[in-house]
């Protein structure tokens, strides 16, 4: 039975290759850098797809992961003791909250707040850079980085709180007797202590963010095209096939659509192949990510 | 006498402090608001039609997701006839047999495949069952087609290592005096596991079980291409069925406010159906198989 598990990557792998064939063959290394997407012409090229995924995740890791370590440094080193078991659970709880509905939640209040307030306020006061230009719609590659990164926060905070809290006892208590005070103990004992393990959360988080779909999907605008502006919406690897995979007709098509899975596919395995390492390789096989 | 940069370090370690304070209410608020809105919009959308009728169509007011609760619930009985047995006696495997090698890698594969995005393992389903009849000695198993069938296997490979690896965690906390005192009264080893073993971690594999429950019952990029969505009730496990994530995901996106309505209500019950299995867990693992936190 444990084989199965085997028998499923051998199956994931083997069915994608086999629908992405015929876009294989016909399209070759082209697909990857090409930013044709036109269905009706059978033409495909996954770039926009590829742009908006890094782009968005990137975003989000950049919202992400300095709240999520700072909320993980709270919860083992400074908050008060009867406050640690609540606030964690509540974190659990935010990791357990379907894509779909911070999805509904986004289009309804996050994007709306977005447009009105949030963007505006970054046009007037970061407009000279070429990433704050150019009409708001709301619905944008930002709002989808941000929807992300509140998808992967609980995740790199759970992870990086098992991580610090498996930082020794004694490595704290020995900058304390040299007469650090609690920020240098948390900088210069626990955090660089546990550098490799945190990386490991932050790309555990990232191969998360790469896949994630509905969130994304449903406030990112899903229009494929590569621009500067941020408030301008873009289109995902994993959003496209959630749009499109249904009504994608003929050969090509379905095809084009099965190699953007293989190919969201390979990058994600590769991320996580990477995060396991780096967190085995820390604490052992203890530390697991939550779900 | 005090060191010239004093205050500095005083200041600096003040400030990491409030800023690390500062994260964890915005990490904290998001979900507050999720919970708020939900509450707001969702509450005054539930009434009894709301778990009894069908959806009305476009134009009509009221009607409900029925058929989507069902239909919700069928998939996750499917994906966990699929997943728990596949998965708990993988764990078992993992715990109790095998070498030290193999497991590394089943081990990692198991959370590689915890990785792979929801949406691919809808597109292999998707492969696998819907385009072409499954066949066994030329009779037709499954016919081809969206079906109850495809959507409760999506769910239920998800699953998998899922359980796998909580079951394997909670057989790991069985003490070995246990196995040894069992093996010590000449019982066998498949013995000792059902019996000892099992029965010692029955609640923390339950747990297991309800968590992966709880995250499978919320997906629904992998149902987008299987189950498909229905807007009448289950009649057959070979036809589309409806699923309370897609409704809502259906309902958000379209341009009806009476549906926007539904798909805020329909969010409401999937989330305290999400957070009832969650707070079950906790339940559970109040004693003595809590995960130390």
């Amino acid at each position: 039975m444990a084989l199965t598990i085997f028998a499923l990557i051998l199956l994931i792998g083997w069915e994608l290759v086999r629908g992405a064939k015929p876009a294989m063959l016909k399209f070759g290394w082209h697909f990857l850098v090409s930013s044709d997407w036109d269905p009706v012409n059978d033409v495909y090229g996954a770039l926009p797809f590829i742009f908006g995924t890094v782009v968005s995740s990137f975003l989000a890791l950049l919202i992400a992961v300095p709240i999520s370590i700072a909320t993980a440094v709270y919860l083992t080193e400074l908050a008060p003791l009867w406050l640690r078991q609540p606030l964690t659970m509540f974190i659990e709880l935010l990791a357990a909250v379907p894509s779909v509905i911070l999805g509904l939640w986004g289009i309804f209040v996050m994007v709306p707040f977005l447009r009105d307030h949030l963007f505006p306020w970054l046009q007037k006061s970061l407009g000279f850079l070429p990433f704050f230009q150019g009409p708001i719609y709301g619905v944008s590659m930002l709002a989808g980085g941000i929807i992300v990164a509140i998808m992967i926060i609980p995740i790199i905070t759970s992870v990086s709180r098992e991580i610090l809290r498996s930082v020794p006892g004694l490595q704290r208590e020995a900058a304390y007797a040299l007469g650090a005070t609690r920020w240098e103990v948390t900088r210069i004992a626990v955090l660089s202590y546990a550098k490799k393990g945190l990386f490991g959360a932050v790309i555990l988080g990232l191969g998360r963010a790469l896949g994630e779909t509905m969130a994304v999907t449903m406030v990112i605008g899903n229009t494929p095209q590569i621009v500067k502006s941020l408030f301008a919406p873009g289109y995902t690897l994993a959003s496209v096939i959630a749009n499109e995979f249904n009504e994608a007709t003929g050969d090509l098509y379905p095809s084009a659509l099965f190699e953007i899975g293989l190919v969201l596919l390979g990058v994600t395995v590769l991320v996580n192949i990477f995060a396991q390492l780096l967190l085995k390789t820390f604490a052992g096989p203890s530390v697991q990510p939550q779900h | 006498m005090t060191a010239p940069n004093h205050n500095l370090r005083k200041f600096k370690n003040a400030f990491m402090q409030t800023l690390a304070c500062v994260c964890t209410v915005l990490v904290v608020l998001p979900l507050l608001l999720v919970f708020y809105h939900l509450l707001k919009e969702g509450f005054t959308a539930i009434n009894w039609a709301f778990f009894t009728q069908l959806p009305k169509p476009v134009g009509e007011t009221g009607g409900g997701m029925g058929n989507a609760i069902v239909g919700t619930f069928i998939l996750l009985a499917q994906a966990a006839l699929i997943g728990v047995p596949v998965g708990v006696l993988g764990g078992v495997y993992l715990s109790e047999y095998g070498g030290t090698k193999l497991n590394w890698w089943i081990r990692f594969a198991a959370d590689i495949l915890n990785g792979v995005p929801s949406i691919t393992w809808g597109i292999v389903v998707f492969a696998l069952l819907v385009v072409h009849n499954v066949t066994v000695f030329g009779q037709v198993l499954i016919p081809r087609g969206f079906s109850a069938l495809a959507g409760g296997l999506v769910l239920g490979l998800m699953m998998i290592p899922l359980v796998m690896r909580t079951t394997e965690e909670v057989l790991q906390l069985v003490p070995g005096g246990y196995r040894e005192a069992a093996f010590a009264l000449g019982i066998s080893k498949w013995r000792t596991i059902v019996q000892i073993v099992l029965r010692t971690a029955s609640k923390g594999i339950v747990t297991g079980v309800l968590l992966a429950l709880a995250r499978v019952a919320g997906e629904t990029a992998p149902l987008l291409f299987t189950a498909l969505g229905n807007r009448f009730w289950a009649h057959s496990l070979t036809e589309p069925i409806a699923a309370m994530p897609l409704q809502i995901f259906a309902y958000a996106i379209s341009p009806y406010d009476d549906w926007h309505r539904q798909a805020w209500a329909g969010a409401l019950v999937l989330l305290l159906l999400v957070l009832f299995l969650n707070a079950g867990v906790r339940f559970l693992t109040r004693d003595r198989f809590q995960r130390k936190g």
